[in-house]
């Protein structure tokens, strides 16, 4: 019988089926930050256990943590959670990346460029964004803490078989136009909850013409249409990019992996439960209105008539009004969703030889250490110092805004982050969620702009 | 984790849609490195208002919330699922549930009810001024105007919660059947096992 490459993923991790469609699927690896970790392994060491495969996990500090000045950090909390984490790996064995580890960043950042990531394997995390390590044809998930617990207990876990949804996206995209435009017109269209109980395959020739970090931001945002899980099968540009990474196998061992990585796709006349198709020429670059990921409309549209009045008195905005031309305070760029390289490069490119606008902060957060290293000996800090914004250390930082990053009450802000919900940003903050190239672009002109016609 | 059998008590009509687990519990609570306390905070912002629905006399320590489609959606914090049980929720009724919500609620015992939206229309209604009944054994909600609104669980959670049995503690019972998939694994994907450093040939 054909099956999906969701299928087949599943299937090659049962330990043991169940009567229903559950399974205890094998987890081979798992990420761990100081947020979502420290109750786990409290709970660990409550039942008089220790994790049955230290060498599977991989631990860092990213959501608290401060982007500048955090040698130490102010916050005694965010200063005693990262000691914890740190503390909890020591005694577990388990590798942990320090604050001055060049290679410190956000966990769905470190995962891919280490190798960490790979294709065909299970990766968790407990944070929603894990959907990203999907780029590379994982079956990737986020969890909450009892099954990060779970699984550092028994490297097992009790999980429901998804309906599969495939997305097929083609046609080439236009100037301006990236692959965060592409996933905000998806949940825009399905809505917040569209694709909740699916698992997503991304196919299509605009899927495999996108570089891995591009892929990555597709996958990254699935959880804000609902579904955990967002799948790419591996092809060359995947095999590419792992390479040499510093966690990759080597010789032999790469060309068998290779070998099986080849067979992750879908059967040709595999069966999905649900289609969905979208025209990449048609899409335009994507500015979110309201408060949640789905309220998203084209830079050129407006906000839309049956907008409920909730949102719009929480954004200060009124139906019909236009997003270009709306003014901004405050500008992020960064986060798991656009805080790579090649988003960096883009936001660069638009801030190049401009300044960012009177009045308004424009803040930029690479995603890592590596990240951040590469842009400098690109160039790129000395681009964004020179145009005004801020360098910074990597981070989660303004997009779950728990350390000193965040909005004052009222304050609007373009965002490549993931989430515009209320608060988010801080108390009454108002956020605009975008492309890299957008978010520069209403850096330095001060207004939501279409980055197109800049 | 405690039993669940049958409840009886107030239901918070909420009703909201989309509500996200910022909005259950915001970031800035989450550097807690315990379980207990949160639901002091829980729906910090809506709770600005001293109008809101959960600070309501009627409805504090209620059981029940009743809620819009889609509800826990967002973050994946367990955080949120520890707030509402630590405000004392233990029945969350929905058109639909956010799935990494799901789990984590399930985890904390709290038990997910997916019911038709006219259905929760009614028990909104219901909930302003009576008691509802949540039967997990029968799977069922009924009110004292005899509405009867059967619900679909999933049969693991489900035996889980009647029993109150650990779910770690279940599967330490197959810990053959895990040693075996592992000496599987290290043979077809060599590649897997050594997260931790550069494999070799």
């Amino acid at each position: 019988m054909p099956v999906t490459l969701y299928d087949r993923l599943w299937d090659a991790h049962v330990v043991a089926a169940e009567a229903d469609s559950g399974a205890l699927l094998y987890i081979d690896r798992m990420l761990l930050h100081e947020v979502s970790s420290p109750q786990a392994f409290a709970g660990l060491r409550e039942r008089g256990l220790r994790p049955r495969r230290a060498a599977a996990h991989l631990a860092v500090a990213d959501h608290a943590v401060p982007t500048r000045a955090r040698h130490p950090i102010a916050d005694p909390q965010a200063r005693a959670q990262v000691a914890l984490l740190e503390a909890n790996c020591a005694a577990a064995g388990i590798e942990y990346l320090a604050l001055d580890d060049a290679r410190q960043g956000i966990v769905h950042v470190i995962g891919p460029e280490l190798g960490f990531t790979l294709p065909g394997i299970t990766l968790v995390c407990g944070d929603s964004h894990t959907a990203t390590h999907g780029a590379f044809g994982a079956l990737a998930f986020g969890i909450g803490t009892s099954e990060i617990e779970s699984v550092l207990a028994t490297q097992v876990l009790r999980q429901q078989r998804a309906r599969t949804l495939r997305v097929r996206i083609d046609g080439v995209l236009g100037q301006g136009v990236s692959a965060k435009d592409v996933i905000l017109t998806l949940i825009g269209r399905i809505g917040a909850g569209g694709a909740a109980g699916f698992a997503i395959e991304y196919a299509g020739s605009t899927v495999s013409g996108m570089s891995m970090e591009a892929r990555m931001t597709l996958c990254n945002m699935t959880i804000e249409a609902g579904a955990r899980i967002g799948l790419i099968a591996p092809d060359d540009t995947t095999f590419a990019y792992l390479k040499g990474r510093p966690r990759a196998p080597v010789d032999a061992v790469w060309e068998a992996a290779v070998a099986y990585w080849r067979t992750l796709a879908s059967d040709p006349v595999a069966v999905f439960d649900r289609e969905i198709a979208l025209d990449a020429a048609a899409i335009a670059p994507q500015v979110s209105w309201g408060t949640s990921p789905d309220q998203v409309v084209a830079v050129d549209g407006v906000v839309p008539a049956g907008a409920g009045k909730g949102a719009l008195a929480y954004m200060g905005l009124s139906a019909g009004a236009p997003l270009a031309g709306l003014a901004i305070d405050r500008v992020f760029i960064g986060s798991c969703t656009n805080g790579r390289i090649e988003d960096l490069r883009a936001a660069a490119a638009v801030a190049q030889g401009r300044r960012v606008a009177d009045g308004v902060t424009a803040i930029v957060v690479p995603g890592s250490g590596l990240v951040k290293r590469t842009a400098e000996a690109e160039g790129l800090r000395d681009i964004f110092i020179a145009a005004g914004f801020e360098w910074r250390e990597p981070g989660c930082s303004l997009c779950v805004a728990m350390n000193d990053d965040r909005l004052d009450p009222g304050q609007r802000c373009a965002s490549t982050s993931n989430r515009n919900f209320e608060g988010r940003q801080g108390i009454g903050a108002r956020t605009h969620l975008m492309s890299p190239a957008m978010a520069a672009a209403a850096a330095v002109t001060g207004v939501i702009t279409d980055v197109r016609a800049l | 984790m405690q039993p669940f059998h049958t409840l009886t008590g107030t239901a918070v009509p909420f009703g909201a849609e989309n509500v996200d687990t910022d909005a259950i519990i915001p970031a800035r609570f989450l550097k807690t490195v315990t379980r207990a306390g949160l639901g002091a905070h829980a729906f910090a912002t809506l709770r600005e208002d001293p109008a809101n629905i959960f600070d309501a006399p009627q409805n504090r320590g209620a059981p029940i919330l009743i809620a819009g489609d889609n509800f826990g959606c967002g973050s994946s914090r367990e955080h949120a699922p520890w707030a509402l049980a630590d405000m004392g929720f233990r029945v969350v009724i929905a058109p639909s549930f956010a799935d990494i919500f799901a789990g984590n609620a399930f985890k904390n015992g709290i038990l997910l009810v997916a019911l038709p939206q006219e259905q929760i229309d009614r028990l909104m209604e219901v909930a302003a001024d009576q008691p509802l009944t949540v039967d997990l054994e029968n799977q069922v909600v009924t009110t004292p105007y005899q509405d009867r609104f059967a619900f679909a669980v999933d049969p693991f959670r489900k035996d889980c919660l009647l029993n109150g049995s650990d779910e770690i503690a279940l599967t330490e019972a197959l810990g053959q059947d895990i040693a075996a998939f592992e000496t599987r694994l290290a043979s077809a994907r060599p590649w897997v096992g050594g997260a931790a450093a550069r494999v070799a040939a």
